[in-house]
């Protein structure tokens, strides 16, 4: 069994698995459930400034997408940080701590842009044991309005600045929750590193509106004959959240930087998904809310199986294998030619790859009489499109074809080297990149 | 009181009254909506889909699979209907394991069909509940047409004609119209009265009159109806029996399935209906099938298909012959009847064991006797009562294109006539096309 303990910026956990700051964190009863359940660590539901709690709305909270039979796919929220006193929350997070002591339990705060307001709050943080703290600069509904959760973290500046102040007066570790409602997720990751953050966390929940109610006209989820738009997460997201997690692992900037990944983890195979692109751990929060605490047996069971299967004896081994594989488009080898290749024995004749080739793409498929659907190699780009609407899987490939081969849709024979558009004849800027 | 499976000869009340309600439930139960949104998701949406090329209507199956998924099962049912104006009994009763789910891609990719059925009736049970009738009758034409009988052929005749603006007149021999859905097809298949809901529906569209009790060659003629109206459909199925070779077929006992499948879904009390303590089935389709499990649920003890060739030849889809076997019935192969014994009623059945050589069916000499009080004919119908002057093709109404016979102004379709298989659903393909054909000409 391949050891699953992380230490990440120095917080050790039995497994990379920790629930995000989120409903099933906001109090003690969630969190020793989901230790007992086995989950490597929490970040506890956000904690606000001293004084009267924030209210929630008493209606819906939430607005989901699904799949076939009801499969929750996405999660839209409008719930805004905890609405329990302060005080109450404290004295749970340090009661929990010191009852799970291998646990990791993280702070997620987020209080006025002012340095006051967190002077105040860090220290009583720091009393409870907590292991470290959270920034929440991501929630994208209601708290933004306030000028804090986005509205923070869309402004970079305002991220180091914060972070910084952190760093003063707080001594543990301090990690940004980053919002994707932003144009470039590299800057605001730079800034928290410019302020001193130790780590990243992304993504947060995305700007969204799951439905409209066709009879009322309201968005959903409905508030009394209205909507607001609430922050989408889940499956759903899983792969905006990739990218941007690839986007900080690779540059410059910030290349190195500890990232726990969070965006539609479902199962150990997502979770190891984002560890290859350089997470250190990761976050999950939907899945746990569609299925219970439970699913944690699978997450550490899969990812384990995985892991020895490949030969892999600690987490550690697999963050960012796959970031030097992430390139930009330019780089990608244009000298790579390859065919659909249709498994005339897997087919089912359902026709889709025909469909989807001759109504949308490059006219590549050939059907006759019978239902024999063959891919026309002078036709075919290698665009991937049959195979993705295919429902067999495995019974359309993409074969590489060798070098030296003629392509019989260009003509070309296949060139052993590598070679990118930097250097391609029709680009203009050729010689430039050169 | 029930008088029990071991009560000799043919009586009624074997089994009680709930255990008989119980036995004539739907054989498959509707879609609840999740089900039928779970059913429809499994639908590739293929292209150019076999499915629809396996349904004699040609439903457009993906499209109205896919109007479910969306939500819209009363648009899908208005989909299905534009074809098929029976669209509701067919999905009770087509053999979909031998038409459109048996090309479906799923069944060749899994062995397990979309259920295109049973969403089928989702749909068009959608709309029948609504009420509304959905489609509306074109500016009238002036012309009117004779079908003559009230099956699903002439159903779907009389329905397409209205819908162009004719006016249609059905001649019904039978005192309700209906045809097989009324007085055929297996009872836990078309349960709550479902046929005649049916036509009520369908008549919605206006213009139709049913005359029942009207019949060819007694109270009306070809040459009449040829005469009065501007066009005839012909639509009488298939009114005769097959007789059966063996000696003693005339004892009490001995009797066509057709009737015993009618008595049964005509039954006012299921507990009143006699049924034989040992029953045996001669045929090998559907209605043997209909008719020996209709006997098991009405409580006989032994039932036993007896069928002179070997399994595959059977009429009856694999899927029917193991809806029998899961009854309890029998399946006794390459067995061919000798006699029929007993003193006035049937007692026993002797069959003999069969053979084929060199492409022909021969007996073994090798005899096997069963108990028999019910023996029930299933080995196919005949046409009966076809008017003089009307040539024949084999034993049915020879028609070209869509149903035309060699009478002008004469058409039809359905059972009687040449060509395709003896289906409600094929049968309501050749009442459409028949009237788009009889539109065509009478409007040239």
């Amino acid at each position: 069994m391949a050891d699953l303990t992380t230490n990440f910026l120095g917080i050790s956990s039995p497994n990379p698995y920790w629930l995000a700051s989120a409903p099933p964190t906001d109090k003690e009863y969630n969190v020793r459930r989901a230790f007992e359940a086995g989950w490597g660590g929490v970040v506890w539901k956000t904690l606000g400034a001293e004084g009267p709690p924030v209210v929630n709305v008493n209606g819906p909270r939430y607005g989901a997408i699904y799949g076939a039979d009801r499969r929750l796919l996405g999660l839209n929220n409008i719930e805004l940080i905890t609405d329990r006193p302060l005080e109450v929350n404290l004295e749970e997070m340090a009661r929990v701590k010191a009852e799970y002591p291998d646990r990791a339990l993280i702070a997620s705060i987020m209080v006025p842009c002012e340095e006051e307001a967190w002077k105040a709050i860090l220290p009583r943080v720091a009393e409870t044991g907590a292991d470290g703290i959270e920034l929440n600069f991501g929630c994208p509904h209601g708290m933004s309005e306030r000028g804090m959760g986005s509205a923070v973290g869309q402004v970079p500046e305002y991220i180091e600045m914060v972070t910084r102040w952190c760093k003063t007066y707080y001594d543990r570790p301090v990690i940004v929750k980053l919002t994707p409602n932003i144009t470039d997720i590299r800057k605001p990751a730079a800034a928290a590193r410019n302020g001193g953050a130790d780590a990243v966390s992304l993504i947060n929940t995305i700007n969204s509106i799951t439905s409209v109610n066709l009879d009322t006209f309201s968005p959903e989820p409905s508030i009394d004959g209205k909507g607001s738009h609430g922050g989408y997460c889940g499956p759903a997201v899983k792969p905006i959240a990739l990218s941007m997690v690839s986007e900080i692992a690779r540059a410059e900037a910030t290349h190195g930087m500890p990232i726990s990944g969070i965006g539609g983890v479902t199962t150990w195979r997502d979770a190891a998904e984002f560890i290859s692109l350089g997470c250190g751990n990761v976050q999950v929060c939907t899945a746990a809310m569609t299925y219970g605490f439970k699913i944690i047996d699978e997450l550490t069971a899969g990812l384990s199986e995985w892991m020895d299967e490949k030969g892999y004896t600690s987490v550690d081994q697999v963050i960012g294998r796959a970031v030097p594989n992430v390139t930009d488009w330019q780089y990608l080898n244009l000298n790579y030619v390859a065919k659909a290749k249709i498994d005339q024995d897997q087919c089912i004749k359902c026709g889709r790859c025909y469909a989807a080739c001759e109504d949308t793409s490059h006219q590549a498929i050939s059907m006759s009489d019978d239902r024999v659907f063959e891919v026309m190699d002078d036709e075919c780009v290698a665009c991937n499109l049959c195979v993705d609407v295919c429902p067999i899987e495995g019974c359309i490939t993409m074969e590489p074809m060798a070098a030296g081969a003629v392509d019989p849709r260009t003509g070309k024979t296949v060139q052993p080297d590598y070679a990118n558009w930097t250097s391609h004849p029709n680009n203009p800027m050729a010689k430039a990149a050169e | 009181m029930a008088q029990g499976q071991m009560a000799p000869g043919i009586v009624p009340g074997r089994l009680s009254s709930d255990e008989l309600t119980s036995n004539f439930t739907d054989l498959h139960p509707p879609l609840a909506p999740h089900e039928a949104a779970v059913a429809a998701d499994r639908c590739y949406f293929c292209y150019d889909a076999p499915c629809v090329t396996a349904c004699p209507t040609d439903i457009d199956i993906p499209l109205f699979i896919r109007q479910i998924q969306a939500g819209q099962p009363q648009a899908a049912g208005r989909t299905i209907l534009e074809q098929n104006i029976l669209g509701g009994m067919c999905a009770r009763v087509c053999p979909t394991e031998t038409l459109c789910e048996e090309a479906c891609v799923r069944e060749a990719a899994e062995g397990k069909p979309v259920e295109i059925g049973r969403l089928q009736r989702y749909s068009t049970d959608t709309v029948m509940e609504a009420g509304d009738h959905p489609f509306e009758r074109a500016a009238p034409t002036g012309k009117t047409v004779a079908v003559i009988g009230a099956g699903p052929a002439g159903l779907a005749c009389a329905h397409r004609l209205a819908m162009l603006g004719h006016d249609v007149v059905i001649h019904e021999c039978k005192p309700k119209p209906g045809g097989l859905n009324e007085y055929g097809i297996a009872a836990y298949k078309s349960t709550n009265d479902f046929a005649q809901a049916e036509v009520d529906w369908l008549l919605k569209i206006g213009g139709i009159a049913i005359e029942t009790g009207s019949v060819l060659g007694d109270t009306i003629s070809l040459d009449g109806l040829v005469e009065n109206y501007d066009a005839v459909f012909l639509s009488i199925g298939l009114a005769g029996v097959n007789a059966l070779r063996a000696q003693g077929t005339e004892k009490d006992g001995v009797r066509a399935a057709v009737d015993f499948i009618s008595d049964v879904r005509q039954a006012e009390d299921l507990a009143h209906l006699p049924v034989g303590r040992n029953v045996v089935v001669i045929g090998g389709g559907m209605t043997a099938v209909d008719a020996a499990v209709k006997s098991k649920l009405l409580g006989a003890e032994h039932v036993t298909i007896a069928y002179r060739r070997g399994r595959d030849a059977m009429g009856a889809s694999r899927y029917e012959q193991d809806l029998a076997a899961s009854h309890g019935v029998r399946i006794l192969t390459n067995v061919q009847p000798v006699a029929v014994y007993g003193n006035g009623s049937a007692v026993d059945i002797e069959l003999e064991y069969t053979t084929t050589r060199d492409g022909r069916l021969e007996g073994t000499g090798e005899m096997i006797r069963l108990p028999a009080d019910q023996v029930l004919k299933a080995i196919g119908q005949t046409l009966e009562g076809a008017p003089e002057g009307l040539a024949l093709d084999g034993n049915k109404i020879a028609v070209t294109g869509a149903g035309r016979t060699s009478l002008d102004g004469v058409w039809a379709g359905g059972d009687c006539a040449a060509g395709g298989e003896d289906l409600t659903v094929t049968a309501v393909a050749e009442g459409r096309d028949a009237a788009m054909d009889i539109h065509a000409t009478l409007v040239s």
